[in-house]
Order: C-alpha cells, then structure tokens, then sequence
C-alpha cells in the first residue's frame, strides 16, 4: 500500500531550481527520511506534499489523492509539524490545541478527550493551562507533534523535528516517533540533516542534496554501497592521498576539508600495508581512524563533499534565534 | 461559521491577556482627549448654535480614533503571525482563507470597539452628557463599521508585507492622514474649500460623523449617508482584505 507517489515533482523560483524532478514512493506504516544539508530542499518538498506550496510540475498522491485536484481532502489527511514553531506563544497548551481541534472540525466531546489523551502521551498533562512562552524547546516540539496528531492523521510530516535541540531532548523525541509508528500504525515522513537521526528512526532514506535525490534505499543498504570498512586520514597531503592511493581492496577515496575518507573492504587485515604505503610516499599524516560506514560516508561517497560543511547554516543559526525560545 | 468563531476567539483570548497593551494603546486617546479637551474647551467657539462645547465635539472623533488604532493595528498582526509561524498552521488546515480572514477581521474590530467603548465609559466619568439610548446603538453601529472597515484594511496590507519594517511607514503616511483629515478634531464645515474634498473621500469622516449623530443628535453629514458611504468601504475593504489574503505567500 502506497501512502505517498510522488512522481517528478519539482519547484522552481525564478530560474532556481529547488527541487529538481524528485520522484519516490512511501509505503503506509513507514518512516520514511530525507536527508540532505541546509538548502537541499526538503522543506520546499514538505511544503508541496503539504499544499502550503504548488509544484511547478510534477505531480504527486498524499493518501491517494492529488496534491493539486482536492488540496481540502490533502489536509484533512495529514498532520504536520514545521521546521520553524508554529505555536500560538500566548496560548495555553490546551488553547493551542483546542484551536486545531475546532479547525480541523472535531466535536467537542472527541475534541477533549483526545487532548487529554495526547498531552498525556507527551508528558504535558500538568503543564496544559501554562502558557507556551514558558515553555523550553523540546516541550515546544512534543506539543507540536501532540497537535499534528489530534486531528488523526494517516500520515506525519516532520520538517526537522530535533532542530537546535539538546542530544537528550533528541533522544527522547525520537523514541516518542517511534512509538508512534508502531502504536498507531502512522506512516512518517520526516526531513533532517542529522546523520545519525536518519539512521535510527528510518526505514527508509532518500538522500536529497541541491533539489535532486541522489540514493535512496534503507540504511544498511546505504553503508554497505560503501564498502565495508572506511579509514579518515587526516593529512595536509589529503589531496595527493586521494588521487593516488590505489590497492586491490580499496574501492575508492575522497578528499574534503583536510582529510581522505578511504572506502576499503577488511581493514583491519590492510591497516599495516596502508600505513606503509603512506611511508613509502612520504606523506605527512597527523590522524588514522577506522570505522564502519556511517550515513556520512555515504552521503560523501554520493556527492564528494560532507554534509557538515554546509552546517550550521546561515541562514538555520538567523533562523533559530527568531523562533526565541527554542534552546 | 465555527472556524470564523475559532479565530475570533483566539483574538479575543489574545487581546484579553494583553494588559500591557490595552493601557498602551489608550494612552494616545486618552492623553488627546484630556488635553485637547480640557485645553481648547474654554478657547474653541463652536460654529452654528448647537449649544456643544469643544469637549463634546471630541469624544466622538477620539471613540473614532481608538477604533481606528486598534483595528488597524489587529489586522497588520497576521504579520506577526507570519514570522512566529503561527500563520502556517492555520492555512495548512482544509479550512478557507476567507474563514481565516473574516475571523481575523471580526476578531480585530470586536477588540476594537471594546477600547473604543473604553473611551466613552471615561468620557461619561468625566461629565459630559449624550443624548439617548438609541444614540448609544447607532454610535456603536458606527464603531463596529469603522473596526470591520479597518482590520480589514489592516489584513490587506499585511498580505502585502514581508515584515514589521513597513508598519511605521503605513502608520505615517496613511492611518494618521486618515485620523487627521476626518474631521474627528475639527468641524469639517471650517475647513478650507480645497481640503474638503480629501475629508469627504476618508471614509473615516463618515464614522465620526456617524459616532458624533448618535452620541450628540447632530452631525454635518446625513447620519444615512454616512451609513452608506462606510458600509459600501466597509465592504470594498473586506473583499480586498480577503483577495490579498488570499494571494498571500507564507
Ligand atoms: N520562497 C523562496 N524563494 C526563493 N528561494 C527559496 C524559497 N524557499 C526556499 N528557497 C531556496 O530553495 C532552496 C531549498 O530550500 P529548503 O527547501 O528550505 O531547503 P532545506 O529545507 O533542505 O534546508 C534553498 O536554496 C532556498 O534558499
Ligand atoms: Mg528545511
């Protein structure tokens, strides 16, 4: 069962393409992820899927139905949670979500019961009459998603939902994501440009970077496309390194900032012969590491460059000091 | 009907909770009733033999002009909306934007005429006498349409910002020319012949006449009129608002 078909979707402003073609198919009951850098425009892609954005072509079926012919039946089927806050700071927890209950239509009656019910699932319960100024950033982000849920969507857009948050807030989230896959079946949609987010909680990733998805597939399939084994090197000769290392057992290299990520099967039976060889050439080496594959190394594998060198952006730190209160 | 209600609330909800701002936004009424009023009473010869001081002749254009104020302001705060991302979560949801516009809208006047109402409790608990109740109803009438009339307005032009940076701009070069060629601190019947024409085109003229028929019995345009000519602009810059609106990007 398809939640989602998306079929060369793109959206251009003005002669930039942001996203460029884009087609992939989630399955119902998914988390599905798309992982690319700042700009890589998975919020253009969120916003289209969501009818807050028309596509310049393409097209695409949220629950079957078409994002352009029934934006209404779109809506009502989806729940969505922002990459900037979207509370209302002056409201009350419960206000907050009163007010989407009642756009969203729900009776009075079913309307209470799941506000309780979701705002105990968040651990907001005692916390419903505080108004969500004095609220940090990852209670923000739980009252978020207790309101993307209220109205029971089939499917849950997450535009970077651990954005700026600290690593134990993250963890809990994520577990709080999970649950909700499983308990209630929800199919997932979310963004991120966290490695190691993508990895724990998708099925699936589409890595998208510069308006194009450049692999897709579950994440272990991902890192073994690697190979089995990557060795960093940091060095100022990175660039020689890269162009010049070659052995049987290595599958290829990358330079970028200062350092070679060396793609290579069995390293630790190699380590000893690669070390040697860097002797033999007289480079200067300052670290080795070895490590499985990570998302990074894909995604480096994939376009030559690492996601961090484009984060924190800009415009993500501009960003994150509008929204206040997130910490 | 209940998602025009939903935004109404949530307006009302705001505006109760913002102390700080209610006392703000009268400090400007008040402080031009109290000082024009009490410095000009004794000054001011009123044309025509109505028998009304200076002071009487004010509270209407100072009702008119903390309606104006407010609603003004209450329709430029979908801006605010905008950059905290509140405004997204309300057009994501399968509601029409004309529901979300027209409960902005009736949400930013009703704001407004309750500070305008503050007005003419405070104009009564300083002495001065209007004429009946039905007069309180026909003012009141009047201050709903100018509030509807220029939240609407405000709603517009918030459509058309990015951000706040044009708001003192509107407040400059419209809304106080709009307040000052009313004819809400002066008799329009005294002014030159050439400015006349640009008082009878601010729709704000009719509102304050309109406010000042009910409060004081007389007024120099037709109270009919002046219902005509603010509903029709009433009704102008509702479908405006509503059009811009919906045009507007997130
Ligand atoms: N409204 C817009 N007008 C012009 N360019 C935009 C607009 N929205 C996004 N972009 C550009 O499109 C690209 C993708 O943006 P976005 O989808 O937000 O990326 P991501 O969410 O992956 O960080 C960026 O280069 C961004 O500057
Ligand atoms: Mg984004």
């Amino acid at each position: 069962m398809t939640a989602i078909h998306v079929e060369q979707l793109t959206k251009r402003f003005g002669d930039f393409t942001a996203v460029d073609a884009i087609s992939f198919d989630i399955r119902k009951g998914e988390i599905f992820g798309l992982l690319g850098p700042n700009g890589a425009g998975k919020t253009t892609t969120i916003s289209m899927l969501s009818t807050l954005l028309e596509p310049t072509s393409g097209t695409a079926l949220v629950n079957g139905i078409d994002i352009q012919k029934d934006q209404d039946g779109v809506r009502k089927s989806i729940g969505i949670v922002f990459q900037d806050q979207s509370l209302d700071e002056e409201l009350t927890a419960w206000e907050n979500m009163d007010f989407h209950g009642r756009l969203y239509r729900i009776p009075k009656a079913v309307r209470e019961e799941r506000i309780q019910d979701l705002l105990h699932l968040v651990e907001l319960e005692d916390r419903k009459e505080s108004l969500v100024k004095t609220f940090s950033g990852g209670m923000r982000r739980r009252l978020e998603i207790a309101r993307g849920l209220l109205h029971e969507p089939a499917v849950l857009f997450l535009d970077e939902p651990t954005l700026g948050l600290d690593p134990q807030t993250r963890n809990h989230l994520w577990t709080y994501i999970q649950t909700l896959n499983r308990t209630k079946g929800i199919t997932i949609i979310l963004t991120t440009h966290y490695m190691d987010e993508a990895d724990r909680l998708c099925d699936r990733i589409a890595i998208i970077d510069r308006g194009t998805i450049i692999a897709m597939d579950t994440p272990e399939e991902l890192k073994k496309r690697v190979g089995s084994d990557v060795v960093t090197v940091t060095s100022p000769d990175s660039e020689r390194i890269a162009t010049e290392i070659s052995a049987p057992w290595i599958s290829g290299a990358e330079q970028h900032d200062g350092q070679v990520t060396i793609r290579l099967h069995d390293a630790e039976e190699h380590i000893a012969e690669l070390i040697r060889s860097f002797g033999d050439h007289e480079y200067a080496i300052t670290s080795v590491s070895i490590h499985q594959p990570t998302l990074e190394d894909v995604f480096l594998h994939y376009t030559g460059k690492t996601i961090r060198e484009e984060e924190p952006g800009a415009a993500d730190r501009i960003r994150m000091r509008m929204m206040g209160g997130r910490h | 009907m209940d998602i025009v209600y939903t935004l109404w609330l949530r307006s009302l909800k705001r505006y109760v909770r913002s102390k700080s701002r209610i006392v703000g936004s009268l400090g400007m009424p008040v402080f031009f009733l109290l000082a024009l009023g009490f410095g000009l009473n004794s000054v001011v010869q009123m044309p025509g033999d109505t028998g009304e001081n200076y002071m009487q002749f004010l509270v209407p254009g100072i009702i008119a002009m903390s309606v104006l104020f407010t609603s003004v302001f209450s329709g430029i705060q979908i801006i605010w909306d905008k950059q905290f991302g509140f405004l997204k979560e309300t057009l994501v949801a399968p509601v029409s934007r004309l529901e979300i516009m027209l409960g902005q809208t009736l949400g930013g006047a009703t704001t407004a005429v309750i500070q305008g109402a503050f007005i003419l409790i405070l104009s009564l608990l300083i002495g001065i006498r209007f004429t009946s109740f039905t007069g309180f109803l026909i003012a009141f009438l009047f201050m709903t349409l100018i509030g509807i009339c220029f939240a609407a307005f405000g709603i517009a032009i918030a459509s058309k910002m990015e951000d706040m940076h044009g708001f003192q701009l509107i407040m400059n070069f419209v809304v106080f020319p709009i307040f000052g060629l009313s004819g809400a601190l002066f008799p329009i019947e005294s002014l030159p012949e050439w400015l006349v024409p640009l008082t009878l085109i601010d729709p704000l003229t009719y509102g304050v006449e309109g406010i000042r028929y009910g409060l004081l019995g007389t007024s120099a345009i037709h109270p009919l009129v002046c219902l005509a000519a603010l509903g029709g602009c009433t009704a102008v810059m509702i479908v405006a608002g509503a059009l811009l609106f919906r045009k507007a990007s997130i």
